[in-house]
């Protein structure tokens, strides 16, 4: 009992100061009117320079996003948000578009230095290119033009709509329709940035490529949407960042991502998702809800999705995939971890519908202090995807008693010839593991910390090899005073 | 959609005008149980699909079927099963028949409806506020009221549910209050069955309350006639070092809602819930349990099997909670669906909920069709293909099965479940 | 007597078996050699019914029936027995349920009288005592939680019960050490006689040290590339495949 009872001590003791991210970018702002309106999607859009028909799009979203409720079936609470109390609009006031990194202004580029990113191309040579979106506009692309030798297109969505309108036109709300879901909708509307990925036929990308997304200013909402496309035969692997400084408010991140897999492409997204959490008594933090989902659109295509969920006072995020070519192949891979008031509500979605086709989920929750921590699933099998295969495991670790961790799956099968095997266990960190590790010298804080990253191991070896080592040390993080 | 008031409304402008005939009708307490259930019913309806629970078993022709209530007087005696057990409670239509029934004369056991008077307190003590139990309070003309005393040995007990062929859509709403006293035991083996081709609806409701280290073994044989409905909800609280097992089988009706809700009330207590579902062509099954951990250091274990052929539905739904004081739960949970026809369909939805952290729970689910390498070995050694797809639908089911250890529980089983493939696959 | 003419065989698509000729007197035992990949296995599943095999040409008679056009049970009635490679575990199916289901139908199929429980078990126990096994066999699981030499003594048990007239052993030997292969020879053996032929596919020539076969058959490439007597196994065991084919 004693170690259990040090390790409540130390969570209950995690301080604020364990979110090394909140700091502020002082940095001359513009800004869109508080609120949200029709005149608000058409000042985004103008800002933007925007043709008609996206205009039309969002538009056309905005006033669907009218008539819709928001969910409600969520494991999470939180006050009613004013959708009116927030910009929907907030760029550095950088009157010139920059061209290439020097002509980024520093202060931008000190901020992502700060939190680790790799923005000067020379300092990574081994090559992870990134794409750095500051509250609503991205302000940097790193490798673009090494990319662009390979076909590989890799700039912002802002850009894309300029540069590249008939790729976005083609594939922008095909996989995640305006109407989807609450959230998507109103990010349909009011989307300001976001990255835009196209692999072409055949193309194996040789570098990771990466967005940093950053929420800086007050009370701003970040509505990014990204876009991949990967071409038959192409590969990609494609990682996401994001924090946040730290604020008494709640603010709000309502993205979208698309993916979309041809025959025989590969897609490999992975997120470590750090907003600010919220303090200990659990006011301020991200809202974090997201819509993410890949279509395997191509025969014996694949979409891979790894999350370290580390961050925001809440997460509504479920990562789908949609399995629609034949031999067709969908993962989900996820670690969530709640701390103090933090609420996640997480899991996946694959939709069989092509013969053969298989999809692996792996998820493990990890809650203490006085979090909730949600696995929500739907393996779905519709009746011609003959031979269909899909394993679950779903894994929850309690920390202390005033915690929860809950397990949702829905499994629907009308396919004689599917199989699906789910797995679901929930326990604690056992006095004998801990004892085991102590006795070998280790202290009460590393041998959670060992034993934690153990319990996540199978997600963790996931993840492209740069960002596992990361991973781990936010893990630790996160749960820091209890996991040091 | 219009179809779903227009049921809650029969049902309730039934009760309007049966509300001073029903039993108790003119007695004040009962009279205000009833009326604070129809309220209840009259807010909620009949659940439809839009509710969480309810998302997979629709309603609605139970809405539309236009139900009236049973009470004419039976026309026909129906043939009544072999009796296995020394004591038997018939109910036809709901309401207790006294020349078919033997009982026990050691202790309190007979019609609701007569001694409703001393059900005062323990009706209604263990229901929750949800809408098919609220039909069931608004409209039950009998049930079973059993109160086996402390320390006594009720040995086995049949628990027998006829439908009788009235050539109309009946309703019978059931209600069984049954109390086992601390360190008593029981074993109640309940069969419910009805014609053939008759369109009724059986929405029996149990309350059944085990006192401290008592135990009751409840096995439950559902074979309804093909065109009846069943609803049942089953409400147990145990308390300390109580066992509650519950094993039922799901052969007959078109739709079946087999509801158990348990809560673990005392340090120690234990449930087992065990259960086969087996749904041939136009059947729908659903079992859904609700396992509430109320106390530290109780036990819960649950197996459910599901087999499916022809056009057919298959539910399970299992949420295990475990409040904050319940520490050292150990819970665990497997349901398992075998799908012997390309029109089958099944939906899973198990589900944890946990709010302490020193537990250890877990579930599981498969979904899949029968093992390919299995028949053929099988076949291989000469059985023909349908007798192996029965043998492999048999031993699909062991698990669930042999948690059932009472002999005349074993024989009344066997005989449910014995042959099912091959009348399905004639 | 088992004839084997021109027999091709293919698993989606891929041709297996490119063309077997083979005949086994009634009274012989017949041995297939081969390599791994040579087609051994898939002989021994086409003879015996397995579904995934699509027979491109050729035929199988057994006694004058036509093997390939009967399901799976009819050929086991008809007294075709295939000792499987890997014995399938049958969870929740009793041993002794199983094989009195067997007999029964091995039975019903020659139009013998089905025999009751206890004259089965009767029967069982003798076989079980005859073969050194345990009665213990009976009480569990069909091959459920079964060592490799327990599976592969129910297979023996299991020919024993049903008495085939032409007995398919397909890598019987495979992971058995010394004393249980003896067991299985010895079950084997016992059979042998003026009415039991049976095919004994192999990868090693160990096995047929204790169950000797008449003739010795070469399978390579899906053909049965050379046959002889039972020193080509041993030929087959000191120079290997390539060479003796050659």
């Amino acid at each position: 009992m004693a170690a259990v009872a040090e390790t409540l001590e130390t969570v209950q003791a995690a301080n604020d100061g364990g979110y090394k991210w909140g700091f502020e970018t002082d940095i001359a702002m513009e800004f869109a009117p508080k609120g949200l309106s029709e005149d608000i999607v058409r000042f985004i859009s103008a800002k933007k320079n925007e043709p008609d028909w996206l205009l039309e799009w969002r538009l056309k979203a905005y006033a669907h996003w009218l008539k819709m409720e928001e969910p409600e079936w969520a494991a999470v609470s939180y006050p009613k948000i004013d959708y009116q109390d927030a910009y929907y609009y907030a760029a550095p006031s950088n009157k010139v578009v920059p061209k290439s990194l020097d002509e980024v202004d520093p202060e931008l580029l000190r901020t992502y230095e700060k939190l680790g990113i790799p923005v000067q191309e020379q300092q990574r040579l081994q090559g992870i290119a990134v794409d750095m979106v500051f509250d609503s506009v991205s302000v940097a692309t790193t490798f673009k033009d090494r990319l662009a030798k390979e076909g590989i297109i890799f700039c912002s969505i802002s850009e894309a709509v300029q540069e590249h309108p008939e790729l976005v036109r083609q594939y922008l709300g095909s996989v995640v329709p305006q109407g989807d879901n609450y959230f998507a909708c109103l990010n349909s509307a009011v989307f300001t940035d976001g990255s835009f990925v196209y692999i072409p036929k055949g193309v194996r990308c040789p570098m990771e490529l990466s967005t940093y997304f950053r929420i800086n200013a007050k009370s701003t909402g970040q509505f990014e949407r990204t876009l991949i496309i990967a071409e038959a035969g192409s590969y990609v692997s494609y990682l996401e960042g994001c924090t946040a400084p730290m604020r008494d408010e709640n603010q709000m991140h309502a993205a979208v991502v698309e993916l979309v897999a041809m025959d025989d492409a590969s897609i490999k997204y992975s997120t470590v998702q750090n907003w600010y959490p919220g303090d200990s008594e659990g006011k301020g933090g991200i809202y974090n809800f997201v819509t993410k989902r890949g279509a395997c659109r191509g025969a014996r295509s694949k979409i891979s999705w790894t999350q370290v969920e580390t961050g925001s006072a809440i997460t509504w995020k479920y990562p789908s995939c949609m399995l629609l070519g034949d031999d067709s192949v969908g993962e989900f891979y996820s670690v969530a971890v709640t701390n103090n008031h933090q609420q996640a509500d997480t899991g996946t979605k694959m939709w069989h519908v092509g013969r053969n086709t298989r999809s692996t989920i792996v998820s493990k929750g990890i809650s203490a202090g006085q979090a909730q921590n949600t696995y929500r699933g739907l393996v779905k099998i519709s009746p011609k995807a003959v031979g269909a295969r899909n394993f679950t495991q779903c894994d929850s670790l309690l920390i202390g008693d005033k915690c929860g961790a809950h397990t949702v799956p829905y499994i629907e099968n009308r396919c004689a010839t599917a199989k699906v095997e789910h797995e679901a266990t929930t326990s604690r960190i056992a006095e004998d593991q801990l004892f085991y590790c102590r006795s070998r010298g280790l202290t009460q804080e590393e041998a959670v910390g060992l034993i934690v990253n153990g319990f996540c191991r199978e997600v963790l070896k996931e993840l492209p090899m740069e960002f596992a080592v990361e991973a781990q040390k936010l893990l630790a993080i996160s749960l820091e005073g209890s996991v040091g | 959609m219009s179809a779903q008031p227009s049921g809650t409304q029969a049902f309730l402008a039934r009760f309007e005008g049966l509300r001073e005939h029903l039993p108790g009708g003119r007695t004040p307490w009962v009279a205000q149980l009833r009326a604070e259930a129809a309220e209840l019913f009259g807010a909620a309806g009949l659940p439809g699909r839009r509710i969480e629970a309810w998302r997979y078993t629709d309603l609605a022709p139970i809405a539309q079927a236009g139900f009236s209530e049973a009470l004419t007087l039976v026309r026909e005696t129906p043939a009544l099963p072999p009796m296995r057990a020394p004591y038997r409670a018939v109910f036809v239509d709901g309401r207790f028949a006294e020349n078919l029934s033997l009982l026990p004369g050691s202790y309190r056991c007979g019609s609701l409806a007569a001694g409703l008077d001393g059900a005062q307190g323990l009706l209604g003590a263990l229901a929750e506020k949800l809408p098919l139990v609220a039909l069931n309070t608004m409209l039950f003309e009998d049930g079973l009221l059993l109160d086996l005393p402390a320390d006594t040995d009720g040995g086995v007990l049949e628990l027998v549910s006829l439908a009788s062929h009235t050539g109309r859509p009946i309703a019978f709403h059931p209600r069984h209050l049954i109390r086992i006293g601390d360190g008593a035991s029981l074993t109640l083996i309940e069969t419910s069955t009805g014609p053939a081709g008759a369109a009724y609806l059986h929405n029996p409701v149990f309350e059944i309350a085990v006192g401290a280290g008592a135990t009751l073994s409840h096995v439950r044989i559902q074979r309804e006639g093909r065109a009846g409905f069943q609803l049942s909800t089953v409400q147990a609280a145990v308390q300390a070092g109580g066992t509650y097992d519950n094993f039922t089988l799901n052969a007959g009706a078109r739709l079946v809602r087999n509801e158990i809700h348990a809560a673990l009330l005392g340090p120690k207590a234990t449930c087992h819930m065990n259960g086969a579902q087996l749904a041939g062509d136009g059947q729908h099954a659903d079992t859904t349990t609700f396992l509430d951990h109320a106390a530290p250091d109780c036990a819960s274990r649950q197996t459910y099997k599901t087999v499916l052929a022809g056009k057919s539905r298959g539910v399970f739904q299992g949420k295990i909670l475990v409040r904050q004081a319940a520490q050292r739960t150990d819970g665990y949970q497997m349901n398992q669906a075998l799908l012997l026809s390309e029109e089958a369909e099944i939906d899973a939805k198990p589900q944890l909920e946990i709010y302490a952290d020193d537990v250890k729970c877990s579930h599981g689910a498969t979904v899949g069709a029968l093992d390919e390498a299995q028949l053929f070995y099988l076949r291989a050694r000469g059985i023909p293909a349908e007798q192996a797809r029965a043998m492999l639908v048999q031993a699909f089911l062991v698990e669930a099965v042999e948690g059932v250890t009472n002999p005349i529980a074993q024989a009344a089983l066997a005989e449910a479940t014995e042959g099912w493939w091959e009348r399905e696959a004639a | 007597m088992l004839k084997i003419e021109g027999l091709t065989a293919e698993i989606d698509g891929k041709p297996i078996l490119k063309g077997i000729d083979l005949e086994i007197p009634t009274g012989e035992i017949h041995a297939i050699m081969g390599p791994n990949g040579s087609g051994k296995s898939t002989l021994s599943y086409v003879l015996s019914g397995r579904e995934g095999y699509e027979i491109t040409g050729g035929s199988a008679t057994y006694n004058g029936l036509d093997l390939l056009a009967m399901e799976p049970e009819e050929r086991a009635g008809s007294g075709v027995f295939l000792a499987f490679q890997y014995p399938v575990e049958l969870p929740g199916v009793g041993n002794a349920n199983f094989l009195r289901t067997a007999v029964n139908a091995v039975r019903k199929h020659k139009g013998e009288p089905e025999i009751d429980a206890m004259q089965f078990l009767k029967l069982a126990r003798t076989k079980i005592k005859a073969l050194q096994m345990s009665d213990d066999m009976l009480k569990r699981n069909v091959n459920v939680g079964f060592s490799g030499g327990e599976k592969k003594r129910n297979e023996v048990l299991q020919m024993a019960l049903l008495e085939p007239t032409l007995a398919i052993l397909d890598e019987t030997d495979s992971g058995l050490d010394i004393d249980a292969l003896k067991i299985v020879a010895d079950g084997v053996n016992a059979m042998r006689g003026a009415n039991f032929s049976s095919l004994v596919i192999t990868h090693y020539q160990r096995l047929l040290d204790y169950i000797v076969p008449d003739r010795v058959h070469v399978l390579m490439g899906g053909r049965i590339v050379k046959s002889g007597g039972p020193e080509l196994a041993l030929a087959l065991e000191a120079e290997g495949y390539a060479k003796v084919a050659a």
